[in-house]
């Protein structure tokens, strides 16, 4: 099986790499921007990290858009973080920036005034928060509803077709944090750093059978 | 609800645990990756290292470390010490790590804060603050001062300042060690605490002076810590990580169990 991680030089994308040749071992795992490679892979992993526009440009620039709307299409798909909302139409962020608009959505900030009980909730959401699944999905097989995973985000998505949300998690607002359409699952937090969690879902990916 | 977060601390010296870490069936104390892997299984929500290595030819070492552990413990990693600049942070970063602490280069250079977060975003920059209380001039409101080089060094700068001005230049998080407290075991300085934890808007991680699992629990009550951070308790086995969640969990503590 050939996985493909979309490397277009935003963030580290060591610990994806490592996590994913972790539970599939057989697997030939490769960190690349090549288009070839890109389609001629099993599974796409999409993370990202950054600002939505720097993110953006560099998609640009490393000419990934149509390759990553491809794979996108066709065969099983993960985006990770800044993977899960650049394929929203738009983000609020760096005074507004057009996405790849792939799914009808958009990424925004949490609120200045968010709060639990009264006390301030800090931005970004850093940290172990829990995720409630809101649709069955192969991708969370094994895992238990409620489980916790890591986040570190400041934008989340608004979708405008909420049949597709397959998690929700609870930041003094509900937010969607996972989405599955056809052959294509994304989340905004870490599966790569939340433990047996997160390397749970990472094999739950590579077996996906769509 | 978002948990507060566990992290123990790992001292560094050119590549090998010092103080050595007291697991009752661990091969090797002073092996980084063994040290990070079994605290991993006890459940800590994230690792720091702490580089202390003198000099700079050992310093490679520490991306090393970084290396092999992330390819085996899938939490995130902090590491601080001897940080000064962005190509620094980038090999860090490219060795597994999530995010880096800066002290003293922060000191000495306020503004590459922000040119390092504008590089590599302000979710992987942790502004360590080494404070100590000292007298003020009415008396009754505590200050706090903040000291470079391990402590050793006074700065003259106001610790709930400089925190602010520093997440104001993009830090993302605050790791707030209080200098009186750390080694005492008598617990965290609260009032430090809550003070940093109130002016700003970034999560505030708590460290130095813990003893028992109260101390880490009064961290997030009275002192309003969004994590704590401690080194001993764990290292010497007093505590497991495991442990200090449940004791949490019984204060009525949000804790990924």
């Amino acid at each position: 099986m050939k996985v493909a991680i979309i490397d277009y030089g935003m963030g580290n994308l060591r610990s994806v790499s490592k996590a994913v040749q972790q539970v599939a071992e057989n697997a030939d795992v490769r960190t690349t921007d090549n288009c070839t490679y890109i389609k001629s892979a099993d599974r796409i992993v999409f993370p990202g990290q950054g600002a939505a526009r720097d993110c953006m440009a560099a998609i640009s620039d490393h000419r990934l858009s149509q390759a990553i709307l491809e794979a996108a299409q066709n065969k099983p798909f993960l985006g990770i973080c800044m993977g899960l909302e650049v394929l929203m139409r738009y983000s609020c962020e760096n005074n507004g920036t057009n996405l790849l608009n792939l799914i009808p959505g958009e990424a925004v900030r949490f609120p200045h005034d968010l709060n639990l009980n009264g006390r301030k909730l800090k931005v970004p959401h850093i940290g172990w928060n829990q995720v409630m699944q809101t649709m069955e999905h192969p991708l969370w097989n094994n895992i238990e509803n409620g489980s916790r995973f890591y986040y570190v985000h400041s934008y989340y998505i608004k979708l405008e077709d909420a049949s597709i949300q397959s998690g929700q998690t609870d930041y003094g607002i509900p937010f969607t944090c996972a989405i599955a359409r056809d052959n294509l699952f994304a989340v905004q937090f870490h599966p790569e750093k939340s433990a047996h969690a997160g390397l749970r879902l990472l094999k739950n990916f590579i077996e996906w059978d769509i | 609800m978002l948990a507060k977060r566990i992290i123990p601390c790992l001292d560094i010296d050119a590549g090998r645990v010092v103080k050595g870490v007291q697991f009752v069936d661990i091969r090797d104390a002073g092996d980084p990756v063994e040290a990070a892997r079994r605290y991993n299984e006890q459940g800590a929500d994230e690792i720091t290292f702490l580089d202390i290595t003198a000099t700079s030819d050992d310093r490679d070492t520490i991306v090393r470390v970084v290396e092999q552990v992330a390819s085996q413990v899938f939490i995130p990693l902090t590491v601080g010490g001897g940080i000064r600049t962005v190509s620094d942070i980038r090999r860090l970063l490219n060795a597994g790590a999530d995010k880096v602490g800066i002290n003293s280069a922060a000191v000495k250079q306020p503004e590459f804060v922000r040119e390092a977060s504008d590089k590599v975003g302000s979710q992987c920059i942790v502004l360590s603050i080494d404070a100590r209380r000292v007298v003020s001039t009415d008396n009754e409101t505590p200050r706090w001062e903040i000291f470079t080089h391990g402590g050793r060094r006074s700065t003259g700068i106001d610790a709930v300042e400089w925190a602010t001005r520093m997440v104001r230049y993009g830090a993302g998080e605050i790791l707030l060690t209080s200098m009186d407290c750390d080694g005492t075991r008598n617990g965290f300085d609260l009032k430090l605490t809550r003070t940093v934890c109130d002016a700003v808007d970034v999560p505030v991680i708590a460290s130095g002076g813990v003893g028992n699992l109260d101390h880490l629990a009064a961290g997030v009550t009275e002192g309003g810590a969004d994590a704590v951070l401690a080194a001993s308790i764990f290292h010497f086995g007093t505590y497991t990580i495991q442990q200090a969640k449940e004791y949490m969990t019984d204060k009525g503590i949000e804790v990924r169990l």
